[in-house]
């Protein structure tokens, strides 16, 4: 008996793959085909004549120094919204895990931002966070300027990343707190006869097992930070990408280049080399960290 | 041959429909209009194209808001190139040289003289006209929803603070911004890093250029020089006024806008659309003394016309032809004296067409309280015939220099930054836009 198939012809499959596989050469290979010749041509907004121009679109893009305020900012966003977004969910996580009395409907409560939209939550935050109103203000109010991320690029930059965080921390919490259920509780039982804190006991056995979510979770976070939908969102309804390019990532750059600026060619050529930078990290993830996650 | 029930129903109920009575009225012609405005301006949109669809039988107009005008380009474009675009859409000041070269457009008045209509194009007010036409002076686009930027200042604390003149030139501003502040009210003036008021609108009224070129009328390879004109002594300006308080920056990434700055009367002065006039009036509480004026000009300036902002309306090139019927029919509707006046009373824009405008000047509709000031907007924008500086801008990419000089204006005002420095910063980024514009439209010539 053949052990592989559970079909007995080809066709049956295929006709069951077939949506998922329309869906994706809709909306992801034909994209990704325009983007690839976008960049390589200068694209009339309207369409018509496009002219071939070879390597102008990223000579351009390379020679802006935007262009690399723009890497910088988007590296800084997305390493410290991942050290954020994972550091607070293990720490719920790990609150929850100790099953605490009353600690069940924070599960729920954790996951709950997660559920909301990067741009509504963007909004809020601009207003809980605004400099003249909101938490901050009586702040400002006993220390000038110590709080405005209208005027300084690295406030803003903060802002940005706390409802990068605050949005992300539920998601990271779930795939954490499962992780830790399945640490043997006899691990942790016997570790805890032999009188180690809590503190002890997440740092020498909890996290060391949590290694593959946390490795997971490294490459899902650092991607998100650099290509998710939310991070666009985020920054364009929180700081519109300033002040003075203070939070211009990447991604927000090329949706203003390509629809602001009804550049799609420069937009293209942007969205090629982020591409090409995303994989050059999760290859680097795979090949230095994964090694380093394996347990027996 | 065996013909099924329903299918004889089915023949015998087409055959009614064809031989019917109504079988010719109910086919009315269905098309599109799309427009950016969203909230209480958008509802007055579906109003005007319910008026037009009861008025006549013949055609259906099917409206939808994009809202936002950008959103609204984006989409037009978006639908264009998927062959899906509505026979009408509303397109921004600012997107205008886009859709010029698009190729994409059915010239408004090739539109009208198609479909028998006479439209008396002398009609509309040469600043508004002018930002929508060839250099040669013919209509691309219908002017629809336009305004300009005004000044608004509170009498009450005007008075609180003994000022008994009107703000009609800067230093007149500066000293009254001194008296406001003495009186104790901590936000004389308050203004954002939007061009429009602070640069276009600047510009055009001293009448310096924006940009080589007629600002780009004559040619795609202008350039800008709004670094070297009067406009930098303008930003100096406002820095110093800032430095000592006087002037403040209100922004929505600080918590308040210009209007909802001046409206909680935290800000006792500001400069912003007229289209703001009718909000303006219904936000302030009951009772608090508040007026309009031009913008102010710097003394021993000659004033001149101020520059339109709002949108015109494009027809879309590739609809079947009887849309363009229906098309022309609304915007000829649209055109009406009655129609002008009311989507100028329930929205704050200014009527477009003299015809329009003499005829609520006559019944009184300036001399109304929540409506007053309002023609000042207008006599700003006719208030000499435009020159080269002040036809309007016809720049490619302008949405994307504006943000460059936002973002210019933004490092002036929050981090210090050197005034020009800046400017000229933003003006050479801005040219590197431009050129890519006319690398992309290589060949094109702008008529």
């Amino acid at each position: 008996m053949d052990k592989r198939a559970a079909f007995r012809s080809w066709w049956l499959p295929s006709l069951f793959a077939l949506p998922q596989i329309i869906l994706i050469l809709l909306f992801f290979y034909w994209p990704a085909v325009a983007v690839l010749r976008w960049a390589f041509t200068l694209e009339p907004p309207f369409g018509g004549a496009a002219e071939f121009v070879g390597l102008a679109n990223f000579q351009e893009v390379f020679a802006d120094p935007l262009y690399w305020n723009s890497v910088g900012v988007s590296l800084a966003f997305a390493l410290c919204g991942t050290v954020a977004t994972i550091f607070i969910g293990l720490v719920l996580a790990l609150a929850v895990d100790r099953q605490l009395p009353g600690s069940a409907p924070f599960r729920f409560l954790y996951i709950l931002p997660y559920a909301i939209a990067g741009p509504a939550a963007g909004m809020a935050f601009r207003f809980i966070l605004s400099p003249e109103r909101g938490l901050m203000a009586s702040v400002n109010a006993a220390f000038p300027d110590f709080w405005n991320p209208a005027k300084y690029g690295s406030h803003a930059l903060i802002l940005v990343i706390v409802v990068f965080a605050w949005k992300w921390a539920g998601y990271t919490f779930i795939f954490l707190l499962a992780g830790l259920q399945s640490v043997p509780r006899s691990l942790i039982e016997a570790a805890a006869m032999d009188g180690s804190g809590p503190i002890r006991r997440a740092v020498d056995i909890q996290i060391p097992m949590l290694a593959p979510t946390l490795f997971f979770l490294l490459v899902i976070m650092m991607t998100e930070g650099f290509v998710g939908a939310d991070t666009y969102g985020i920054v364009a309804r929180t700081t519109d990408g300033g002040p003075n390019h203070g939070t211009d990532v990447m991604v927000y750059r090329i949706v203003e280049e390509a629809f602001r600026g009804l550049n799609y060619s420069g937009a293209s050529a942007q969205s090629l080399v982020l591409i090409g930078l995303i994989m050059i990290f999760t290859f680097l993830q795979f090949r230095f960290i994964e090694r380093q996650v394996h347990y027996k | 041959m065996r013909i099924s029930v329903t299918t004889s129903i089915f023949i015998g109920l087409m055959a009614g429909v064809a031989l019917g009575p109504s079988a010719a009225a109910a086919e009315k012609t269905k098309f599109e209009f799309w427009y950016g405005l969203s909230g209480d301006l958008g509802e007055r949109v579906q109003d005007a194209c319910k008026k037009f669809n009861d008025s006549q039988s013949e055609f259906e107009i099917v409206c939808t808001s994009q809202n936002g005008y950008d959103a609204t380009l984006q989409n037009t474009i978006a639908a264009y190139r998927a062959k899906k675009q509505p026979a009408i859409t509303q397109i921004y000041d600012a997107g205008t040289l886009d859709m010029m070269l698009s190729g994409a457009f059915v010239p408004a008045r090739k539109l009208m003289a198609d479909n028998g209509y006479t439209i008396d194009w002398n009609n509309y007010f040469g600043g508004i006209a002018n930002y929508y036409a060839t250099a040669k002076g013919e209509l691309n686009s219908f002017p629809f929803n336009s305004s300009t930027a005004m000044f608004y200042y509170n009498v009450d604390a005007f008075q609180k603070a003994g000022i008994d003149f009107k703000p009609d030139t800067w230093e007149q501003v500066e000293q009254a911004a001194r008296k406001l502040k003495a009186a104790g009210y901590e936000c004389p003036l308050a203004f954002n890093f939007d061009t429009w008021q602070l640069m276009e609108q600047f510009s055009a009224i001293h009448n310096q250029p924006l940009a080589t070129k007629a600002n780009g009328y004559n040619g795609l390879d202008a350039e800008l020089v709004v670094n070297k004109t009067k406009f930098v002594d303008h930003v100096k300006f406002f820095k110093k006024m800032a430095d000592e308080k006087l002037f403040v920056v209100k922004t929505k990434q600080l918590g308040m806008d210009l209007v909802p700055a001046f409206t909680s009367q935290t800000c006792q002065m500001i400069q912003t659309s007229i289209a703001d006039h009718g909000t303006i009036g219904k936000s302030l509480p009951e009772g608090v003394k508040w007026d309009v004026a031009m913008l102010p000009v710097w003394n021993g300036t000659e004033r001149q016309n101020s520059l339109v902002g709002g949108a015109s309306l494009w027809v879309l090139a590739g609809r079947p032809e009887a849309e363009y019927k229906g098309a022309a029919a609304f915007l000829n509707f649209l055109a009406t004296p009655e129609m002008t006046e009311w989507w100028s009373t329930v929205t704050g824009y200014i009527p477009v067409t003299k015809t329009g405008f003499d005829a609520m000047k006559s019944n009184g509709f300036y001399d109304k309280a929540p409506y007053k000031g309002r023609e000042l907007a207008i006599e700003s924008l006719s208030f000499t015939p435009t020159s080269e500086n002040t036809r309007g801008i016809r720049l490619g990419g302008f949405t994307q220099i504006r943000k460059e000089f936002a973002t210019a204006l933004e490092a002036i005002f929050m981090q210090n930054a050197d005034v020009q420095a800046e400017l000229d910063n933003a003006v050479g980024r801005s040219n590197a836009v431009l050129r890519r514009f006319e690398k992309t439209y290589a060949g094109q010539t702008l008529n």
